[in-house]
């Protein structure tokens, strides 16, 4: 099968990538991109550990073609921290034990960044409900809600300081 | 230093962050970042991948497989069948349980989904589309799902290449389909004790199959590099070192020029346990191209072929004094193990701790007999965030409780508070053959009962069903109850090996000259925070802080060896052996202290961070001081440097225990359930990090969620797997699991080092049966003896209608 040029925008850079129609984005990221955070674990959009953001929205990156997101603008796991300036979520999910194996991590925690943009005050409810797209085998979610719903009191008290 | 007050003991205590402490992880900065090393993350130059072709049929005949289009794929390096490893004697491979498995179909098939050629190309786009280019000839056979039908004598046979072997791994064989017989305690006086008895509850118990299902699947990157005759073999392996024992002894490397990595493992809870055969085709595919390859299971593969858990059918007979004083237990158990037997037990355990089954109560007769059996179905029989069949033996005995509570219509909770071994019976010898080394069951179960106010549930239960009898309401209200006792940190090599290799685990520890250190050890972690953990016991042993010790595990080039981790084995075997290479150090520290100090090695003694000179603590060295002096001073009859290994073989298990409450809502018209309240109180021993333990408890009781609420493997009568995909195969999200209260006792071990007993899988062996136990206590009042798990709405629904509520 022929490989097509496709330029899309990930953590901010533009990147040129040669890749055949069928190619995932999935594997873009991983296998061009050496964007590693995203993992792999179903392959049919259960279990989130792929997700990214796209134009805004988390997207399972398993089961889209990157040929899908020509010209888009793509956030991963690795464009939302760094080692010099950790996200706050990144933070809490430390802070509050949110992880175990670390395998569903990136993929939470992408999720989880897009949810406080859509609802920055959720309740418990809420962010149950929000991350349901999101499976963790290891923490039983306790940990994972309450580092998300620590993540937005900080960001929501840091948004009023600033204001 | 400016400030010169000291710090309190109290301080340097703390500064430690030793055991005790809720120590934040070190894991976890690399893994929130996105910068975890997991299997599929490594690429090594030149790397090829493998991906298998499998079988649609459960049970059918290979006539021929036709590689040649395949072949002519672009990318397409080589197709791999049993043709091709039959002359390196690797077209089947042993099991851990003393069987042998199919590496590629030989001739036939036994499960459907099992591994029939390995396609190896450029990339996996093009492997996909060899595999589809594989023409295999297949010739249906009989299929047998069932292990009562598989035992029957005119049974299809399963295994022709067992023909005539009328002994097995486990003792004799006495049909075509039968694997072991397995039986522990007295059977005579057992069955007299019952036929004599005021009571007898007579039950059977299924314990579905079910999988460990890790959110990483299996894989594996093999490295053959042919100029140095030296395998890398990197994999999700629970047990790095026995992987590269058992990769020797089939393919003939010597084991110095094999190095096994287990990188970051995303999960495992007993799927990564065992050898595959991905594991098998990628080396002999890198022997054969002279690359690199990588065999990435997808999430069908690992529901439908790697390693199964439970699958037990329990049939029970339990026997009481009519005031509930039990006095026997029998159990027959027929395990379904598949088409192959994979079990990862110890070798001398065929049922793995099946025998367990006595539970936390004083049984003084008991008998337990299990049969191994073969069908069409994936092999395995792996423990699943369990040590070897805990989880099934307390699901058994806390029905087997409940049931007997039926019978002698009695409260469950007053029950198990006469029936319980008492805190000075311990150590108690079971009637089955175990020494618990301690327990104190009623404190917990007081605790437990108190904290959630049971009496009172026990009214509102009650008004409840007036309630629904007079039509007020459809939801009835469960109390599910459970205390259990597991056996854990296998374990003493004088009865436990896998393979002949002893369970022993071990640490190695080097100080470095600044007062840092690196420890490494036999087990792996996969998520349960041993770079941490391991570090607390060694702050507390050594005297440096958590900080300043970095744990390694995973890399037999570097580590000691060991058993690897599983069964809940990591604390009570490699925590043992890190607290006793930490003495093997600190009793050398204490005699280069005692040259820096001048006196004599008796003179000096630990406290938290340094050696003090007894009755003068103003003299003293820090641990810091002291390991400097190890490397730039000549101490006359000491040798220079500051390290200790330490293999550690346990005299004994360990017994964790625990007292969990399930209050659950059930509505009579849908099936569907409401978990109020979940109180869960385990007793490991000494805490290490409490931060951990509720971690790991939580996570364990949202497995056992799953287990008893829906999740399940599921085959048709022609051996279809109903259930390889997470749409079928039920992982609870964050909107179905509830919240769970935990709280604990502290009853130490009195043989480990520390006093600890191991924590990670209780939650799954307490929760599996308190969830099950809630939901058929709500139809108690109705009349509901036994229902098979999972209850999932479907099931529960069917109990209702079976009883008559809905009209």
């Amino acid at each position: 099968m022929g490989k097509q040029h496709y330029q899309i925008t990930v953590n901010g850079e533009t990147k040129d990538i040669l890749a055949e129609p069928r190619e995932l984005l999935i594997h873009t990221l991983r296998e061009q991109l050496d964007l590693t955070g995203p993992h792999i674990g179903c392959e049919t959009s259960h279990c989130g550990a792929c997700t990214v953001d796209i134009d805004g929205k988390s997207v399972k990156s398993c089961t889209v073609f990157t040929a899908q997101v020509a010209g888009k603008d793509i956030t991963t796991i690795e464009g939302l921290g760094s080692p010099d300036g950790m996200h706050v979520l990144q933070e809490k999910f430390r802070e509050h034990h949110g992880l175990q194996c670390g395998y569903c991590t990136p993929g939470m925690i992408t999720r989880a960044h897009r949810l406080l943009q859509e609802n920055p005050d959720p309740t418990e409810e809420e962010v149950r409900f929000g991350m349901a797209g999101n499976l963790c085998r290891c923490t039983g979610y306790q940990n994972i809600v309450k580092s998300i719903l620590a993540a937005a009191t900080e960001m929501n008290a840091a948004k009023e300081a600033a204001e | 230093m400016n400030d010169l007050t000291p710090p309190s003991r109290e301080e340097r205590v703390a500064s430690l962050k030793g055991m005790g402490s809720s120590r934040k992880r070190v894991e976890d900065a690399r893994f929130t970042q996105g910068k975890g090393n997991y299997v599929d993350d490594i690429k090594l130059p030149g790397m090829l991948f493998g991906d298998f072709v499998r079988s649609p049929y459960a049970h059918a005949k290979v006539t021929n497989i036709d590689t040649e289009a395949a072949m002519a794929v672009p990318g397409v390096l080589a197709v791999l069948t049993a043709k091709d490893l039959e002359p390196l004697g690797l077209h089947w491979m042993p099991t851990l349980a003393g069987d042998k498995q199919m590496v590629l179909a030989d001739g036939k098939v036994l499960f459907q989904g099992q591994e029939v050629a390995y396609v190896v190309g450029t990339d996996r786009y093009a492997v996909a589309d060899g595999c589809e280019a594989v023409v295999v000839d297949y010739e249906e056979l009989p299929v047998v799902v069932d292990p009562f039908k598989a035992l029957e004598d005119d049974a299809p046979v399963l295994r022709e290449d067992l023909a005539g072997q009328t002994e097995g791994a486990h003792g004799p064989r006495r049909h075509h389909n039968h694997i072991f017989t397995w039986e522990a305690g007295e059977k005579d006086a057992t069955e007299a004790v019952i036929a004599g008895a005021d009571v007898v509850a007579e039950e059977m118990v299924y314990y579905h199959r079910t999988h460990p299902c890790p959110l990483e699947p299996c894989g594996c990157v093999a490295s053959m590099d042919k100029v140095n005759g030296k395998l890398t073999l990197y994999g999700t392996f629970q047990a790095p070192h026995a992987i590269r024992t058992v990769v020797s002894l089939i393919s003939g490397i010597e084991e110095h020029n094999i190095r096994v990595v287990s990188p970051d493992i995303g999960g495992g809870f007993g799927n990564k346990v065992g050898a595959y055969p991905g594991y098998v085709c990628s080396v002999v595919a890198s022997i054969v191209t002279g690359k690199p390859v990588k065999w990435i299971e997808d999430r069908m593969d690992n529901l439908m072929t790697t390693a199964f858990a439970r699958d037990y059918w329990m049939k029970g007979k339990i026997a009481a004094t009519k005031e509930g004083k039990i006095t026997g237990l029998w159990c027959h158990t027929t395990a379904d193990h598949g088409g192959f037997d994979a079990c990862a037990d110890p070798t001398k355990f065929p049922a793995g701790f099946m025998n367990i089954c006595t539970g936390s109560y004083d049984i003084p007769t008991a008998y337990l007999a299990v049969d191994g059996v073969y069908t069409n179905k994936a092999p395995g029989g792996v423990a699943y965030r369990c040590s070897f069949r805990v989880t099934e033996a307390a699901y058994f005995i806390e029905r087997m409780i409940e049931i007997l509570a039926i019978e002698l219509d009695m409260d469950a909770a007053e029950l198990r508070r006469i029936n319980f071994i008492k805190k000075d019976q311990f150590p108690y010898q079971s009637a089955l053959g175990w020494e618990y080394d301690s327990g104190d069951y009623h404190t917990a179960w007081d605790k437990a009962l108190n904290a959630v106010g049971y009496a009172d549930l026990r009214k509102e239960q009650a008004q409840r069903v007036e309630d629904f009898k007079a039509g007020k309401t459809r939801k009835l209200m469960g109390i599910g109850l459970t205390h259990f006792t597991e056996i854990v940190g296998a374990g003493p090599v004088k009865n436990c090996d896998i393979l002949g290799l002893g369970m022993f685990d071990s640490c190695e520890i080097r100080i470095h000259p600044t007062g840092s250190a690196i420890a490494r050890l036999g087990t792996i972690s996969q998520g349960q925070g041993h770079a941490t953990t391991f570090a607390q016991i060694l702050a507390s042993e050594i005297g440096l802080p958590a900080d300043s010790i970095t744990v390694e595990e995973g890399d037999t080039d570097t580590a000691p060896y060991g058993l690897g981790t599983y069964g809940s084995r990591s604390t009570p075997v490699a925590g043992a052996a890190t607290a006793m290479a930490g003495r093997k150090i600190r009793a050398k520290a204490q005699m280069i202290a005692a040259y820096l100090l001048e006196v004599h090695d008796d003179d000096v003694e630990f406290d938290v961070d340094r050696f003090v000179v007894k009755g003068a603590p103003e003299r003293f060295k820090t641990m810091k001081e002291i390991a400097f002096a190890a490397y730039n001073q000549a101490i006359p009859g000491i040798e220079p440097g500051l390290e200790a290994v330490s293999y550690y073989d346990p005299p004994n298990m360990t017994y964790p225990f625990g007292a969990y409450i399930c209050v659950m809502d059930i509505d009579v018209d849908t099936g569907t359930h409401e978990i109020r309240q979940f109180y869960a109180l385990d007793d490991c021993g000494t805490r290490i990090n409490p931060m951990i333990i509720e971690g790991q408890v939580h996570g364990g009781l949202t497995e056992a969620l799953a287990i008893a609420m829906g999740q399940e493997i599921a085959y048709d009568e022609m051996g279809n797997c109903k259930t390889g995909t997470l749409m079928d195969f039920f992982l609870p999200t964050a909107w179905e699991t509830p919240n769970y209260i935990t709280d604990h006792t502290t009853t130490p071990s009195p043989h480990h080092p520390i006093g600890a007993k191991g924590v990670g899988e209780s939650p799954n062996v307490g929760g599996v049966p308190c969830f099950s136990n809630a939901v058929h206590d709500a139809f108690r009042a109705f009349g509901l003896r036994q229902s098979h798990m999972p209850h999932d709405h479907w099931r529960i629904w069917k109990i209702a209608n079976g009883l008559g509520l809905h009209g």
